[in-house]
């Protein structure tokens, strides 16, 4: 990552905003993600609510999707599962 | 205008991106990207200062992929009035890109100080002038973002910063602020309680929100990790007990014929059904550090019985209010 | 070739009000304050009358009304608001986010003292209290000045080198409530001279837009704005400033071809031999000329420096008109309770501090609550400058006109 940071001739007037939170990944921040078992998902897409983060995104066949690179590892998606097909992992 | 059905709304464009650095499992981007999903075309959103506005609009990053605009901490109805009145006066004139624009959703974001306590002449007055705008409190009962101190949304006995559970003084002294009452007292079209549990309900209502014609106000429960101390995959499940034990019931009111009508939502039409159903207010105090000291190192029945006499009272007016 | 115009008996309030109804500005966010009443009353009256389409906001409070015009201005908006001495100070937080965000809000200033004890008439003391937060002051001596700045304040804070918000400052009752001869131009020639908004182009997170919130390309206005990006933001501000040196006289000069009236950031008077000088703001400068002429009808070498613009503050300018004068002084109708002098007396011999031969100055706080200051009063201040140049020196520099001891 680069660390320069641009000067004020650099920067827009009006002190707008450059970039999109989509650069700046927060999957950092937690210990453990969830691990979709896609057999059991009846295609609720209530995870994809529930996430905080939206980073459940659900695919063109219906199925969530999970976002590593933005999940903080909260949990709540396999705490509210209906059908518990939602695991959080610790990840290596 | 997209339909407003769980599968369809999955698939909307997020209006707020990831990469906010909101806390984990904290529940005011969940409720947001929700009311987003709701918005029928052209949106721009204003918001307070409180978590949301710092966590997802710090310099050189926004998760705001609508138009967005912060001003300060007590004026997010007053600058959402302006934008309103921009919007209303370029469509008058013919000019610019807002012109062209049959609706616009004008949404003013604001937390429970940003409502209850600085904020709340803002809002009186937006109300009053009759602005076509939605104003949605986030509510967490506490400033989170400047460290937990108390609110006026702050409920009785809750601990936080400036309302510590002491050796005298067992938490806020004084009860929480009736906002909707004080709201819903302006004679506006619409008010609406939000709970990210349901999120059908939560989309439903701000669809209707963004469609009534003048000021409508949305109150949602804000879930707080770590202000209200409990563990972060409980924001879902806390805040559906908050609903399901009357601590925070979920109802509409529009106002027909100049009379504000009560009805119920879903969850807690349920209960009103079958009054059995109804949790003790205990159930939902006792999963949360700020209500540790009702329970330990002695049980505080007094202050419990309190509470739920409280949450008894209120919820039997909303009964009678919504003619249950 | 300029314009014909109308001859109209106008206070200064009303002078503000219709120049600001030629103008039409999208939104008048206001509340009412005295001695700035005048102004929303009249502008309502235009918008009940239908004579603009103006969206008039009768917002509850000053906090509200300029909060308003911030919502409306980033939403593209011309947004337009009126205050006086309190409404200013409960605005006051909401004047640094207005140009923190560059929007070319315009705001007439009826200036009166600040409380307390509360006292509703004029003084500096209000717009002086903004003078940091990043706005274009302009002080008028006169309803014809009132008049002509809320034209040219639009093109100011609206130029792309600028964008900064403008306030158009008018002694409160002396100007505010004095019937004045006003020459004002046909609506037309004011809707041709202000023009539509332009807007820069800004490269945002979502590509490059106009800076406006637009719902086709959305950009986000008032991030946090933390300890690495918030000065180069300042240095934007600074630079702005910088460019109203370039642009305002400009513009002045435009609006002089279509309106025949010439304004400068200064405005000497008699200065060319002059021994003893004053440097004011606003009406008392009318008083000052008068005294001028009768002081040089006895002989005197008298001159006035009226400072039009007060921010951006015309330093290089204020060297020209002041280096060669043996004996300055300042009037302050304001008071920065504890500092050395009064806010314009510290500025001017902070931009004189360089020069190799220096004028001697002393500062003059004057008018203070609405104390009238009357010619003697001027003539006594003359008096005292010619005892300095006389002296060679100032001794207490600080004197507190019309005052009992």
């Amino acid at each position: 990552m680069s660390t320069r940071k641009p000067g004020s001739k650099e920067l827009p007037i009006g002190a707008v905003v450059t970039k999109s939170s989509m650069e700046y990944e927060t999957g950092d921040w937690g210990v453990e993600k969830p691990q979709i078992d896609l057999e059991k998902c009846t295609q609720c897409t209530l995870c994809h609510y529930f996430c905080p983060e939206g980073a459940i995104t659900v695919n063109d066949d219906g199925y969530p999707e999970v976002q590593n690179n933005y999940c903080k590892g909260c949990g709540i998606c396999a705490e509210e599962c209906p059908v518990k097909c939602i695991e959080m992992v610790r990840m290596k | 205008m997209s339909e407003l059905n769980l599968k369809q709304a999955s698939r909307k464009p997020e209006g707020l991106a990831s990469g906010h650095r909101l806390c984990a499992g904290c529940a005011h981007s969940i409720v947001v990207r929700m009311i987003l999903k709701a918005t029928r075309g052209p949106t721009i959103a204003t918001s307070a200062t409180g978590c949301l506005e710092v966590a997802t609009s710090i310099m050189p990053y926004s998760s705001w992929n609508i138009p967005w605009i912060h001003n300060a901490f007590e004026n997010a109805a007053a600058t959402a009035s302006g934008i309103e009145a921009a919007w209303q006066a370029m469509r008058k004139k013919g000019k610019g890109p807002l012109a062209k624009y049959e609706t616009l959703d004008v949404i003013a974001f604001a937390g429970d100080g940003g409502t209850y306590d600085i904020g709340l002449q803002a809002l009186s007055g937006a109300l009053e002038r009759g602005h076509d705008f939605t104003y949605v409190l986030l509510d967490n009962e506490a400033y989170m973002n400047t460290g937990i101190q108390r609110s006026g949304g702050t409920p009785f006995a809750a601990a936080t910063t400036t309302s510590p559970a002491g050796r005298v003084i067992p938490g806020k002294k004084e009860w929480k602020k009736p906002i909707d009452e004080i709201v819903i007292a302006h004679g506006i079209p619409y008010v609406a309680t939000l709970n990210a549990a349901w999120p059908m309900d939560v989309m439903r209502k701000s669809r209707k929100a963004f469609e009534v014609d003048g000021p409508t106000f949305l109150h949602a429960f804000i879930g707080c990790p770590r202000g209200w101390r409990y563990p972060m995959e409980k924001t879902i499940s806390l805040s559906r007990l908050a609903t399901q034990t009357c601590m925070f019931p979920l109802y509409e009111c529009t106002l027909e014929e100049g009379r504000p009508v009560y009805k119920l939502s879903g969850p807690s039409a349920a209960i009103a059904r079958r009054p059995a159903s109804k949790k003790p207010v205990e159930e939902y105090l006792m999963s949360q550090g700020r209500f540790q000291h009702l329970f330990r190192p002695e049980k505080r029945d007094d202050l419990l019985d309190s509470i739920q006499a409280w949450v008894d009272h209120n919820w039997e007016i909303l009964l009678e209010k919504a003619g249950v | 070739m300029s314009a014909k115009q109308i001859l109209m008996g106008l206070n200064g309030d009303e002078s503000v009000a219709y120049a600001t109804k030629q103008v039409n500005p999208d939104i008048v966010a206001a509340y009412p304050i005295t001695p700035q009443t005048i102004i929303v009353e009249k502008y309502s009256e235009y918008v009940a009358d239908g004579e603009v389409d103006s969206e008039f906001v009768a917002v509850e409070s000053e906090h509200s009304a300029l909060s308003s015009c911030v919502g409306a201005s980033a939403a593209g908006a011309r947004a337009f608001t009126a205050t006086a001495a309190n409404g200013l100070a409960l605005m006051w937080e909401i004047t640094f986010i207005a140009s923190g965000l560059r929007l070319p809000i315009v705001m007439a200033i009826v200036n009166r003292s600040v409380g307390g004890p509360i006292n509703i008439h004029n003084d500096h003391s209000d717009s002086m209290g903004a003078r940091d937060s990043g706005w274009i002051q302009i002080h008028c001596e006169n309803s014809q000045e009132v008049y002509d700045a809320s034209i040219t304040a639009w093109r100011m804070a609206e130029h792309p080198d600028v964008l900064l918000p403008v306030m158009v400052c008018l002694d409160g009752f002396t100007l505010s409530h004095t019937m004045e001869n006003v020459l004002t131009l046909p609506d037309k020639v004011v809707s041709d001279f202000v023009g539509e908004r332009e807007f820069i182009t800004v490269e945002g997170h979502m590509g490059e837009t106009e800076l406006r919130l637009n719902p086709e390309v959305p950009l986000t206005f008032g991030p946090v704005d933390l300890q690495d990006y918030y000065f180069e933001h300042k240095l934007h501000q600074i630079e702005a400033m910088k460019q109203a040196f370039k642009v305002i006289p400009e513009i002045d000069a435009e609006y002089a071809k279509v309106s025949g009236r010439s304004y400068d950031l200064l405005h000497p008077y008699r200065m060319e031999d002059a021994e003893v000088a004053l440097l004011g703001l606003g009406s008392t400068m009318g008083t000052v000329r008068h005294t001028v002429d009768q002081l040089r009808d006895e002989g005197v070498k008298a001159g006035l420096v009226k400072m039009r613009v007060f921010r951006p503050f015309p330093s290089s300018e204020l060297v020209d008109a002041l280096k060669d004068i043996p004996a300055v002084g300042v009037l302050d109708k304001s008071l920065s309770l504890g500092a050395p002098g009064g806010p314009l007396y510290e500025e001017t011999k902070a931009a004189l501090y360089h020069l190799p031969k220096k004028p001697l100055i002393a500062n003059y706080i004057h008018g203070l609550g609405g104390r009238d200051t009357g010619p003697q009063l001027i003539r006594g201040v003359f008096e005292s400058l010619l005892e300095i140049k006389d002296k060679g020196e100032v001794g207490d520099p600080m004197n507190y006109v019309g005052a009992r001891p």
